[in-house]
């Protein structure tokens, strides 16, 4: 008997050994990402420095955390990469008074879209693509969004804004059946950053199968003479908005198994799809992200940016920050904002973002900017 | 027959013999073709399109085995789908983790492959394997206990070798210890020992059958696990049967070798899975655990010895039926927890039953026969306490290794 208790102490001790070489190797390979994290600055100037980041680089890098595989984004029909920057302004025509009037045209369709490498998920989509269309108009201006249903279900479009009863997109106010068409109509107010979503029941799966998107109302700068200078930036088309950088973020989930939990977090749909493909940003231009979480199920979710500190303006409806000076947001569902911050005085590099729910980072909401001295 | 004559006599040669051995293979024939025909139709017009309701097709997936070392973890899975089936993405701990697949590409209906994860596990911590396929199906898997998973070096051979011998060579070796000692008893006596030897079986089959549809329940639904279990028996226990009877109802040395094949068959599938549970890291073997088992089956020897107490068996007939019994232990200790998969284990447990149930006839029979009185003997008061004991016992200190 008394080998054998031995042996079992031997074989213990064996083991503890073995677990301590997995530590040391792990500590060998931080250490490692640590020396491969500080890119020579000739290397990053040349402008392409993240053709190189495959997912096999990045894997070695990130203790091999990361989706396996690409996208097929032309089968997708959108690219999560022109989607930052990817604007519906729709078409403008003036009413008898002279007022603007901008028209929408959204179409619901049912499509299955890959989330991540390889996962396809049979989503509801507006205008085939998820987030659906980040539209922008501005204060004040009439808008009119034509929708037609050619999905299976009945759906809406229920816009955060200030609008009437009748033009709310829910049963019995614009929520339609499949083959029909409604005209959402009210004015752009408030200025801000806003979302539309279905609000067909039950709204737990319309949310999450992908029927949502940005809506940005920029401020008119003659109704804001006390910060004219800074509605001006905000507002699309000036000289004073082309010196900044901005993106479009809607923080979205999908729950591919139907559990009414998420399998797939990301920032515009693909998972890890920005850390693939890091968002090239130039130096010395200031950034302007439009931020909304559509995740569904979870109670809250988050933005955390490495490196720097942002303002943000919740729901975008001031022109004078609601938070100075943080590192980190936290957003209900619909709830939205604007971050602002630069990167002029630091040095170029990869720096992240990501969901600070570490459990969300590690299913997906991950990103990278990719800080130039220039962007191609 | 009526009906095919007139087909044979279009035949050119009417032989005498001829239509008689023409007609069966017609009849051989008209199925299959009838057979084929379907099936052509069944492919080519796809008749049952409108049972086709838009659904995804139906995917399975069996975690087989898991291999933890330095290198990372590595999951044998089995694709049980109704389709092809693609794995797209894995999941440890909630986390997206690079892996590759061997072999890569679609998985068909019972087709394996290995899911290689180069992770940094965590010595005797929980993890979870998640598995997305393409169509977003998952998959989980526990890793309950992580530990590295034995190699097959010589050292960790000889130790399961060891601890093979603890649970079912000593034990067997023991109990025929008391074979001497048991040579003087009386009719009495000998009916208790055998009635014993039958309650310990009648444990033993129901703790192996148990375990068998347990682990059947794990295997993929490829191997139609419960039927595999029960057949699996039934044809170990005819074919034993058979075998046995070849000669007439086996007594003395040849109903001692059957005693000792059926515990061996026992002891390879309990070998298993505790080799297996190793592995998994799923038990931790204390020293109070093997004697656990070392006390559990010492009467395992006592039942092979006692329907030899009226012969006089050769000596080297006691270490031949000492590693016929516990032997299997030993290899299936290597097996378990080199190469295990929970369909195995149940084979080996349910043909392990069913020999084990041939024995317990034959010792009730040989029971009957030595003692004269037919079916009268099996109520007398020594076989009837004898069963009890044996199945008391073996209970008793079933207690001391189940966890």
């Amino acid at each position: 008997m008394g080998e054998i208790t031995d042996w079992f102490r031997v074989k213990l001790s064996r083991r503890g050994m073995l677990g301590a070489g997995i530590l040391a190797a792990g500590g060998s390979a931080v250490a490692a990402t640590g020396a491969a994290q500080q890119p020579a600055p000739a290397e990053r100037s040349s402008g392409s420095g993240h053709d190189g980041l495959g997912s096999a680089g990045h894997g070695s890098s990130h203790g091999a955390m990361m989706t396996v595989g690409e996208v097929d984004e032309e089968r997708n029909g959108f690219d999560t990469m022109k989607m930052l920057t990817d604007w519906e302004t729709g078409t403008v025509s003036r009413l008898p008074g002279g007022r603007v009037l901008r028209t929408f045209e959204i179409d619901a369709v049912d499509k299955e879209i890959e989330i991540a490498p390889g996962v396809m998920f049979p989503a509801w989509t507006y205008n085939g693509r998820v987030p659906g269309p980040a539209l922008r108009a501005t204060e004040g201006e009439r808008l009119k969004i034509v929708f037609r249903n050619f999905g299976s279900h009945p759906h809406s479009i229920h816009c955060h804004n200030i609008h009437s009863a009748r033009m709310d997109g829910i049963p019995g106010a614009g929520v339609i059946a499949p083959g029909e068409e409604f005209v959402y109509e009210f004015d752009a107010v408030p200025f801000g950053c806003h979302l539309y979503h279905c609000h067909a029941l039950p709204l737990k799966r319309h949310i999450h199968k992908g029927l949502y998107g940005l809506f940005v109302i920029d401020p008119d700068p003659a109704l804001h003479p006390e910060h004219a200078d800074v509605a001006r930036s905000r507002l699309l088309g000036t000289p004073e908005n082309a010196e900044w950088q901005e993106l479009a973020m809607v923080m979205n989930a999908f729950d591919t198994n139907f559990d009414d939990e998420n399998e797939v977090y990301a920032v515009n749909t693909v998972a890890h799809t920005y850390m693939k493909r890091p968002i090239p940003i130039r130096r010395d231009k200031p950034v302007r992200v439009y931020l909304v979480n559509a995740v569904e199920f979870d109670p809250i979710n988050s933005l955390h940016l490495h490196a720097n500190f942002f303002d943000y303006y919740d729901h975008g409806t001031t022109l004078t920050p609601t938070l100075r000076t943080v590192d980190t947001v936290m957003q209900c569902q619909a709830q939205r904002g604007i971050l602002e911050f630069s990167f002029k005085d630091h040095e170029p590099g990869l720096y992240m973002f990501h969901a600070h729910q570490s459990e969300f980072a590690e299913l997906g909401w991950m990103s990278f900017f990719d800080v130039q001295e220039a962007v191609a | 027959m009526n009906e095919a004559h007139p087909v044979t006599e279009a035949g050119s040669t009417p032989a005498e013999e001829a239509p008689r051995s023409r007609a069966p293979l017609v009849w051989l024939v008209l199925p299959l073709a009838v057979l084929a025909l379907a099936v052509a139709w069944l492919v080519a017009a796809d008749p049952l399109r409108s049972f086709d309701n838009g659904a995804p097709p139906v995917e399975n997936l069996t975690f087989e085995r898991t291999v933890l070392s330095s290198g990372g973890i590595d999951v044998l899975v089995r694709a049980g789908g109704s389709e092809p089936m693609t794995i797209a993405q894995v999941l440890v701990d909630d986390a997206y983790w690079e892996f590759s697949q061997d072999p890569s590409g679609p998985l068909a209906r019972g087709e394996t492959a290995w899911i290689h994860l180069p992770y940094p596990w965590v010595q005797g911590e929980a993890h979870a394997v998640k598995i997305i396929t393409s169509t977003g199906a998952t998959f989980e898997h526990e890793i309950p206990v992580a530990v590295p998973t034995p190699v097959p070096t010589t050292g960790s051979l000889v130790n399961q070798a060891l601890l093979g011998a603890f649970v079912g060579i000593v034990p067997v070796a023991i109990g025929l210890m008391f074979y001497p000692a048991l040579r003087g008893i009386g009719r009495g006596g000998m009916n208790f020992l055998l009635a014993m030897t039958v309650g310990l079986l009648v444990f033993l089959m129901i703790d192996a059958g148990g375990e068998a549809f347990e682990l059947a329940d794990e295997a993929a639904a490829i191997f139609q696990g419960q039927a595999m279990v029960v057949l699996a028996a039934a044809a170990s226990f005819l074919l034993l049967m058979a075998i046995g009877r070849r000669d007439g109802t086996p007594a003395g040395l040849a109903l001692a070798t059957f005693i000792a094949l059926g515990i061996g068959l026992h002891n390879l599938g309990e070998g298993l899975a505790i080799g297996a549970a190793f592995a998994s890291g799923a038990a931790g073997l204390g020293t109070f655990l093997v004697l656990g088992f070392t006390l559990h089956n010492i009467t395992e020897g006592i039942g092979i010895a006692a329907p030899m107490l009226k012969g006089r068996p050769a000596l080297w007939i006691f270490p031949a039926l000492t590693l016929l019994a516990g032997g299997p232990a030993v290899l299936g200790l290597w097996i378990g927890s080199l190469a295990h998969a929970p369909q195995w284990s149940a084979l080996a447990l349910a043909i392990g039953a069913g020999a084990i149930l041939q024995v317990v006839i034959e010792v009730a029979a040989y029971l009957m026969k030595s003692d004269g009185r037919g079916v009268a003997a099996l109520s007398s008061w020594p076989v009837l306490s004898g069963a009890a004991f044996g199945v008391a016992f073996m209970y008793a200190t079933a207690m001391l290794v189940k966890i």
